[in-house]
């Protein structure tokens, strides 16, 4: 087990982290999580406890990319702590260390490669045409270039 | 209130939601709603936060300042795209120091973003801009008798900050009035604003699976005629992997998912190829039909 005790000051320098430290543990935000009613291994309240005690083996884990941006604990919060863009927050560092399940690696993939999630084609600008619907662009060369050097070496994809 | 926005249409929607993008155009042209197409539109950039939020954010501001080139507003169909740009916009617009840090970046399209663009969900434009009164004044087949469940999603309300609060994130009622401005019932159910678990179907497909499994079973107990939606990424989980999620919590659903747009369409007159029903993956023709021989209004 590994304990860095300026972990909360490093992550709460990250946006939508910055207010990590005025959590009371009232636990609403689990109350409410659709996730956690659903797999007993998911609990944001916990998440946001590891991190105040400094526990960073959180970034290898999986419980980090459990969380579906509902933002019904986000809303909620009696102490303004914004937990799903904590998490998000978290997930970027994890990323950093690389640590990120292979179907997120591979949206991210898409997007830089074709500037969307969805590669579009020039079958399905014909198929759009058909229905009276506009043409789109579907290359998007300098998307590549917004995003950061590493992800553009796959080999950091770690598996889960 | 501006009736002209710039149509974002997002990367589902292109690829899966064709019915959505069609019944929004038939609808935006009968309210007065003017659409312009950007076809230099990229990834909102919702796809890319876990991983890199500031390139998430570079993302949302190429599509910002193309917007502003124009002058225009946004108009989202898809309620990802409509929370992450309408986030991006409103760190972007307040703050000018991070404003030229995403510059920088943005100089690699040959754009610049100077903070005036805001964003809104269609529905929210129907609701709040549109409004009931001349809504129900262009339905010409009222239909009384359907009952219809609304699903609001995560996005369309939440985070509320960057919303302007105009419906409440808790006890929501803008989809439930729109609804009811066809002549329909709006049906209330528990877990109205369940989340449909999408955003986990690249992690966890059971956990996401399971989460839509729930909201469904629960509208096959109450009987409802459709689940309305209003995203396209809700749309996949109910609609096109209804049959997965069957097999998955071993029940028999068969809910037609319609898009708000489609069931306005519907209550304009319009028939349902134009609307893009045929592309509805749980059957639609029953609902069709019985809309068509005016069941309803005999019923209502
Ligand atoms: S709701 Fe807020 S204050 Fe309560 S446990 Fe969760 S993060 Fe902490
Ligand atoms: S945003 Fe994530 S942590 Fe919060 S309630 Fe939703 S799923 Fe749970």
């Amino acid at each position: 087990m590994s304990r860095k005790p300026d972990f909360k000051y490093i992550l709460s320098q990250i946006h939508g982290a910055e207010n990590l430290l005025n959590c009371y543990a009232c636990g609403t935000c689990t109350a409410g999580c659709p996730v956690r009613a659903l797999d007993e291994r998911y609990n944001p309240r916990k998440i946001i406890r590891m991190v105040i005690l400094g526990r960073t083996e959180i970034l290898a884990g999986d419980e980090i990319w459990l969380c579906t941006s509902c933002y019904t604990c986000q809303e909620r919060c009696p102490q303004d702590v914004k937990i799903t863009d904590l998490i998000v927050a978290l997930r970027n560092l994890a990323v950093a260390e690389g640590h990120l399940p292979p179907g997120i690696a591979m949206q991210s993939k898409f997007v830089a490669e074709f500037g969307r999630l969805y590669e579009l084609s020039d079958f399905d600008n014909k198929k759009r045409e058909k229905l009276g619907l506009p043409v789109l662009q579907i290359s998007f060369k300098e998307v590549a270039q917004v995003f950061p050097e590493h992800s553009k070496s796959k080999d950091k994809e770690t598996e889960k | 209130m501006n009736d002209r926005y710039a149509l974002f249409l997002g990367c589902t929607i292109p690829a899966r939601g064709r019915n959505y993008e069609m019944s929004a155009r038939q609808v935006a042209r009968r309210l007065d709603v003017e659409f312009v197409d950007i076809a230099e539109f990229c990834c909102c950039g919702f796809p890319v936060k876990s991983t890199f939020q500031k390139t998430a954010l570079v993302l949302a501001g190429r599509n910002l300042a193309l917007a502003e080139q124009r002058g225009l507003d946004i108009c989202a169909l898809c309620s990802a795209c409509a929370s992450s740009l309408a986030e991006s916009a409103h760190q972007l617009n307040h703050n000018e120091e991070l404003r030229n840090e995403i510059n920088m970046e943005l100089a690699n399209f040959g754009l610049n973003y100077n903070g005036k663009t805001n964003v809104y969900h269609f529905t929210r434009i129907l609701y709040e801009f549109v409004g009931l009164d001349k809504i129900k004044a262009s339905i010409t087949r009222e239909l009384n008798g359907f009952r219809f469940a609304a699903h609001y999603g995560c996005h369309y309300l939440k985070p509320s900050e960057y919303f302007g609060r105009f419906d409440s994130p808790e006890r929501p009622r803008s989809l439930d009035a729109l609804i009811e401005a066809t002549g329909a019932e709006a049906v209330q159910y528990q877990d109205k604003l369940q989340c449909c678990g999408g955003s986990v179907l690249a992690v966890d497909e059971n956990l996401a699976f399971q989460m839509a499994g729930d909201k469904l079973s629960r509208l096959k107990q109450e009987g409802v005629d459709a689940l309305i939606s209003i995203c396209p990424f809700c749309t996949v989980m109910y609609d096109d992997n209804q049959k997965k999620i069957e097999s998955v919590i071993e029940k028999e659903l068969g809910i037609p998912v319609l898009y708000l747009t489609q069931l306005f369409g519907l209550a304009m007159g319009l028939g349902g190829k134009e609307l893009g029903l045929q592309m509805n993956k749980v059957k639609t023709r029953t609902l069709l039909e019985r809309i068509e021989s005016g069941e309803a209004i005999r019923s209502g």
